[in-house]
């Protein structure tokens, strides 16, 4: 378990560069970093399907932002060099409050199972007759694609949602000549 | 226990990103981050110790009905549908603040602001 306390570290770090560096094409890199150590982590609780679509998910992810980026300005012109004194007092209240939520979830965390010991009760029945009732090995496809097809359909609604609305945005030609954004 | 408590750092993280940055390409960043926290969060709460990962591989195994020790799929099935989504929210947020950025020719929140046209 040391490679995944290392990969958290490494989240962590990159996940604060990412906020805080002044060029935006570094904060986009900074992101990659973060999404692909998640796609690491992936592997090492054992879930292959859920790593090979975070490091698909993530190039697209690192392309789309290189591809704005490089269209418009990559120097973040918010970041000022030296802490204001507002800004510094938003981050003492933001540590202060991120403390609260803390200790408030750990209580919420304690009634969870132990790391490692999951409850399985719903999985049980999945994993014991997954192959007989849908004739899929993979598991996880059965469930996603067979016993909560409904589920799948709704999320593939939200997606051809948001496709529609990046393609609505982006569109070339503007209904109204003058002023159409 | 420690792993639980690190994503809800990252969690932290892109939440103050989302409510302090006036950049609006941060604020995409910290939504993005948000994102990878809850998703890692499932994932780990499906982990369980020395188990295989859910794909049923061996003919025996098929045959002889085996115990499988698998870890959780449940969680690793809702994940698998929140990341392919998440690229699409990211991706709808992108073009968003591109078009504002030719309308106002910067990514800046409080310049934005102002009424124009």
């Amino acid at each position: 378990m040391v490679e995944l306390y290392l990969l958290l570290g490494v989240m962590l770090a990159a996940a604060l560069v990412a906020s805080e560096t002044k060029n935006l094409l570094a904060a986009a890199v900074a992101l990659g970093m973060v999404g692909f150590s998640v796609a690491i982590i992936f592997i090492l609780v054992q879930a292959p399907d859920l790593a090979i679509v975070q490091i698909v998910v993530e190039i697209l992810t690192v392309v789309f932002f290189t591809a704005v980026i490089l269209r418009t300005t990559e120097i973040d012109t918010t970041v000022t060099g030296g802490l204001k004194m507002e800004t510094s007092m938003f981050i003492a209240a933001f540590l202060a409050f991120g403390g609260l939520f803390l200790s408030l979830i750990i209580g919420v965390l304690r009634e969870l199972p132990q790391f490692g010991e999951p409850l399985m009760r719903v999985a049980q029945e999945y994993v014991q007759f997954g192959l007989e009732r849908t004739g899929a090995a993979n598991v996880v496809a059965a469930i996603i694609l067979d016993f909560r097809g409904y589920d799948t359909l709704g999320e593939a609604t939200v997606l051809f949602t948001a496709v529609v609305g990046v393609l609505t945005v982006m569109r070339m030609v503007s209904k109204k000549k003058s002023g159409g954004v | 226990m420690i792993f639980y408590i690190a994503c809800v750092l990252l969690f932290l993280i892109g939440l103050y990103v989302v409510i302090s940055k006036r950049n609006l390409i941060k604020i995409v960043i910290g939504f993005s981050l948000i994102e990878y926290a809850v998703n890692l969060f499932f994932a780990l709460v499906g982990f369980k110790k020395g188990a295989l990962p859910p794909i049923i591989n061996q003919t025996e195994q098929v045959r002889m009905g085996v115990a499988r020790n698998f870890v959780d799929p449940v969680p690793q099935a809702l994940v698998l549908t929140a990341i392919v989504i998440g690229l699409s929210t990211t991706a709808l947020m992108l073009s968003l603040a591109f078009r504002l950025y030719e309308r106002y020719k910067t990514f800046d929140i409080s310049e934005i602001r102002r009424l124009k046209g």
